[in-house]
């Protein structure tokens, strides 16, 4: 596995960061994010949403599980495993059929709450935070995508 | 010649999220009946809702509940206009189970089927109350899955005029709970907590107050909360002191949108709705806000609150004189705009 690690100043390079994934991810594949309350995962989404070109509110997934994305001919699905008691209810939302969905991207905020029903991501973001200093690192055995959001965050 | 009463009665089922409510609503009497099963308990133990325990303890739940509402009022099938149930919007199982019950139950009865908007049951509940508004008014929806400010202007004329772009106000209290080590869901401990708090020992922001609109966010008090506490002393004043400032933050602007909601639309009536509208020192604030503008706050009995049965029956008692019926299909909405109700 291959990580890189970027310091955040402020909730606005969260979104940068989004942002940048988005722009690497080309609106596909499968994103964990991981990081305590607060940490900044839906600010990453917002940004990642809003360079997709969705001008709409991010909501917290906490309540519904999944909120869905539809837009200009985008799929994202951003969802909050926070609440699931068993793995196994992931088989019940139907799970399977939102991830297989080839041309869909899918972001997932407490994975582990999934354990072993969840597929490989394709990078997982783990972000952390002391007071507003925020740091990420993202981790994917991808290279070329690990360097794509690089160049994309610094630019 | 059918000896039946001739004041409509309406049978209400909600299952939209972890209640199962049923309640038999009387065109002349009112609520004549009601049951509530609440799944608190269950998920308690897992740290919150999980939707399919949800969906199939409704299936347990339901059809006798509704038994016991019907023979608690001493009616029969005879008797029931309509079956109102709640159709969204919601957790999908979970508002499977009470439209096909419900859709299903007034084929078999021969009545009317009634498909029922949630939060429109909310908005509605405070006509159960025999000191209730009169169109038009403001509705504040504050609960742990809705944050919105709504203009009724009349039945089924719903204007939303704001609601929250992140986290709903009942998940801050609820997050913030969470990260203050009072467990999950924890928005009633935290206030508890708060009414040993001292005033102005720390300051939370009132987010997106500083420019205009009446839209929410609620995401970043946690975030500030987390970092507020990591700096304090950990001793039980200072964390009931970083609740009460917490508390105030998020009641402060609450009412800061409230008063510009009321003020944008002229109106002197706030119906204030959802599982927050309990909280004391949101009453308390709000209380205060409309006696200084002439105007009245009114307030559902607590359990009209919350999910339950009664609001639906009521609601879709409304939309059986306005003769809004389901077809034969069983739909469940689980995303149901307000806007598109009529």
């Amino acid at each position: 596995m291959l990580n890189k690690s970027f310091h955040l100043a402020n909730a606005e390079q969260t979104e940068q960061l989004g942002a940048a994934l988005g722009s690497a991810l080309q609106s596909r594949g499968l994103v964990f994010l991981v990081g305590e309350l607060g940490a900044g995962k839906t600010t990453l989404v917002r940004g990642l949403l809003r360079h997709m070109g969705f001008t709409g509110s991010t909501k917290s997934p906490t309540y519904t599980l999944v909120e869905p994305y539809e837009f200009d001919e985008h799929k994202v699905y951003h969802f909050d495993l926070y609440r699931l008691a068993d793995p196994e209810e992931l088989e019940y939302i139907g799970i399977d059929e939102y991830l297989t969905e080839a041309s869909a991207l899918s972001l997932i905020e407490w994975p582990e709450k999934g354990g072993n029903w969840l597929p490989e991501p394709h990078i997982r973001v783990e972000l952390s935070y002391d007071k507003d200093q925020r740091q990420a690192t993202i981790i994917s055995q991808h290279q070329a995508l690990l360097e794509k959001v690089s160049v994309a965050f610094e630019q | 010649m059918s000896t039946k009463n001739m004041s409509t009665k309406i049978l209400g089922i909600e299952t939209s999220c972890d209640e199962t409510g049923v309640a038999v609503f009387d065109e002349q009497e009112g609520i004549i009946a009601q049951a509530l099963y609440s799944q608190i308990d269950i998920h308690a133990e897992y740290g919150g809702v999980v939707p399919e325990l949800a969906s199939r303890d409704h299936i347990r739940k339901t059809a006798l509940l509704t038994e016991q509402v019907m023979s608690e009022a001493g009616l029969t099938k005879q008797d029931i206009d309509g079956v109102a149930f709640t159709q969204g919007p919601g957790l999908i199982g979970a508002l499977l189970v009470g439209s096909t019950f419900g859709r299903s139950l007034a084929y078999s009865w021969g009545c009317k089927a009634i498909g029922v908007h949630h939060m429109e049951g909310h908005l509605l509940a405070p006509m159960l109350e025999q000191n209730k508004p009169e169109f038009p008014f403001i509705a504040l929806l504050v609960s742990g899955g809705h944050t919105q400010l709504v203009d009724v202007k009349d039945l089924g004329d719903y204007e939303i005029l704001g609601e929250s772009i992140d986290d709903a106000a009942g998940e801050a209290f609820d997050k913030t709970a969470k990260i203050m080590g009072l467990g999950y869901p924890g928005g009633p401990m935290l206030a508890r907590l708060a009414e040993q708090g001292v005033a102005g020992r720390y300051k939370f922001p009132r987010p997106m107050t500083d420019r205009p609109g009446l839209d929410f966010s609620f995401s970043g008090l946690k975030t500030f909360a987390a970092n507020t506490l990591r700096d304090c002393d950990g001793s039980e004043q200072a964390l009931a002191d970083i609740a009460y400032a917490f508390q105030e933050a998020v009641v402060d602007t609450l009412m800061i949108k409230c008063r510009r909601a009321l003020k944008q639309t002229g109106r002197k009536q706030l119906v204030v709705a959802g599982g927050v509208s309990a909280n004391v020192s949101l009453r308390n604030g709000l209380n205060d806000l409309m006696s200084k503008v002439n105007g009245k706050a009114f307030y559902p009995r607590p359990e009209f609150c919350t999910d339950n049965g009664a609001m639906i029956a009521y609601a879709g008692f409304c939309r059986y004189k306005l003769g809004q019926f389901e077809s034969l299909a069983i739909k469940a909405k689980p995303r149901w705009p307000m806007s598109e109700l009529r």
